[in-house]
């Protein structure tokens, strides 16, 4: 077991980045933080796309914070099933966060004052667009592989539709080539939360004090009834009575939290909200509503994809649905019709979406197995 | 050990051409298939350490049940479907015999004979047979449809399915008379029509 070698840094870009939206943003940082070292000829980087609530911090302790440990470290590590011995792994911040990237909380330059509601709408190929330029600046020419989970998975998607010759392998898990009408309502109901919060003020809370911070607990715990499965819900708390050792385990007749998974739900949304921002949830959420590749192809997706180049890994999770197997086969469906390398692998898992985060045998063999192979043909 | 039927599966396939293996187990067969020639393929697979080990040996291989069909791949997208040992497994006979036809210009199925003489004779003293090419007993069988040469053809016949060629092995070597006694593992080139 040797170092994970973390190092963090923030970049600054200078040049303005043109957005899908029309928008033009003049410049901005992107903070990442990188694992392992890169080889002398750059052949080993390996870029992780985060989801909705994640950020640069991967692997290891926190830095600053060393309690703090990364949202992928069961994945990305010395000797993990992404090996830091071998690959340079980057993890990346994207542009509109709230973890130090340029975001709603930032100042916009134009005004002195944090950009709030006026922070341009950026998609996963916005995101895409920024992370080339950050591999420009790395000099990575091609990665070796590009990987996410959910909305992570989206984004390398969208990197080998948009840059099919810069990375050889593409790893896709938990993730979905569009966002369903059910995806759809569960991000509506997570945003009016945020945006019917009295404290929103029209998205320029900074200016006021305030946080929305009841709007955003309430969309983490709609967004979290999505990440779990049914089953797993079951089993983690039943119908059990939240009640202190010794008191009677009789209904209480009250609007109080009388369920544990009431509890649950009220402990992660705090914590969430105690953290995350309330624009960023807005814009993140948007970003997976419009991801749509195959839009721009009459609805083909199998258009969408005839000019990837890359090798895919496809994962789905039996449990999952948010973006349940189907999604997953649909993308497995169109890389088959157009030859592409892929391999697709069904976990049955019992952790519903939440499942790619975790430590599961199954999955992580089939994923270090797959880094093996790429490893081997680095020189 | 290499497989008595995949040197003759593999005579079937031409270089060059886009190959899909159903029920690929471990990959065996296509990590053989590809040191005899260039093609690009892609296995199936249901089991959890089956897909690893394809994964392990660095092949496109698909997680999927056979029994639900084929519905990721369109038709006539392959030139040669192999089934190789797999269709004595699926309780669906008449439904992936259509499907591989639909999706394969050509395809090459193998299954064990039960009709070859030392099953014959089990079944007439009175046992389920178990042999080289029957290697089960009979209540730990992944094996849930057990057929002879003779009903095969006489299903490929009611199925419209042209009958190419075939080759019928015993021990490793072809048996060229009596194929349904004497041979204990089938292999047929088939199409639709």
């Amino acid at each position: 077991m040797s170092d994970l070698h973390l190092s963090r840094n923030t970049i600054h870009f200078a040049e303005s980045l043109p957005l899908q939206s029309g928008a033009i943003l003049s410049n901005y940082n992107l903070v990442i933080e990188t694992y392992g070292k890169l080889n002398n000829d750059k052949s080993n980087a390996i870029l992780i796309c985060h989801a909705l609530n994640a950020s640069h911090h991967v692997a290891g302790p926190d830095p600053e914070n060393p309690s703090d440990i990364g949202w992928w470290d069961n994945m990305i590590g010395p000797g993990k099933p992404i090996d830091t011995n071998r690959f340079f792994v980057i993890g990346v911040n994207n542009l509109g966060s709230c973890f130090g990237s340029t975001g709603p909380m930032s100042l916009n330059p134009e005004t002195s004052k944090p950009y709030g509601a006026d922070f341009p709408v950026v998609t996963v190929e916005d995101w895409v667009n920024t992370q080339a330029r950050l591999a420009d600046k790395l000099g990575i020419r091609r990665f070796a592989a590009v990987m996410g989970g959910s909305l992570g998975g989206m984004q390398a998607m969208a990197w080998a539709i948009q840059f099919p010759k810069r990375l050889a392998h593409c790893i896709v898990i938990a993730s979905t080539p569009k966002l369903s009408a059910q995806n759809i309502a569960f991000n509506e109901v997570a945003r009016n939360a945020i945006l019917s919060d009295p404290d929103f003020h029209g998205g320029n809370y900074y200016a006021h004090g305030v946080v929305p911070k009841s709007g955003l607990r309430l969309a983490r715990m709609v967004g979290h009834i999505t990440y779990l499965s049914g089953d797993d819900m079951a089993e983690k708390f039943g119908r059990e009575l939240q009640r202190s050792a010794g008191a009677p385990d009789e209904y209480r007749f009250s609007f109080d939290v009388e369920f544990e998974v009431e509890s649950y739900l009220r402990y992660q949304g705090d914590k969430f909200s105690s953290y995350f921002d309330a624009n960023t949830y807005l814009l993140i959420t948007r970003a997976l509503d419009y991801f749509d590749p195959a839009r721009r192809h009459g609805g083909s997706l199998s258009r969408a994809l005839a000019e990837v180049q890359a090798q895919f890994l496809i994962i789905s999770f039996s449990t999952d649905w948010r973006f349940p197997p189907n999604r997953s086969r649909e993308i497995v469906e169109a890389l088959l019709s157009n030859k592409r390398e892929v391999s697709y692998a069904e976990i049955d898992a019992p952790h519903g979406h939440d499942a790619f985060l975790l430590d599961d045998a199954r999955y992580h063999n089939l994923v270090r197995a797959y880094f093996k192979k790429i490893a081997e043909a680095l020189p | 050990m290499m497989r008595a039927d995949f040197a003759a599966i593999a005579n079937w396939v031409a270089p060059q051409s886009q190959v899909l293996d159903l029920g690929c187990g471990d990959g065996s067969f296509l990590a053989f298939l590809q040191t005899q020639k260039p093609v690009h393929a892609y296995g199936v697979e249901i089991d959890d350490q089956r897909v690893l080990a394809c994964v392990q040996k660095g092949l496109n291989v698909i997680q999927q049940d056979l029994e639900g069909g084929l519905a990721l791949f369109e038709d006539k997208s392959f030139d040669t479907v192999v089934l190789s040992q797999t269709v004595q497994t699926i309780h669906q006979t008449e439904k992936i015999l259509s499907e591989i036809v639909r999706v394969g210009k050509e395809c090459v199925i193998s299954f064990p004979n039960f009709g070859h003489w030392s099953h014959r004779l089990a079944v007439a003293m009175g046992h389920m047979p178990m042999s080289k090419s029957l290697p089960y007993a009979w209540f730990d069988t992944p094996n849930v449809r057990v057929l002879t040469i003779a009903d095969f053809e006489g299903l490929a016949h009611q199925l419209g399915l042209d009958i190419l060629d075939r080759v019928v092995l015993h021990e490793g070597r072809p048996i060229t008379w009596a194929a349904n006694l004497l041979g204990s593992l089938a292999i047929y080139r088939i199409r639709g029509t």
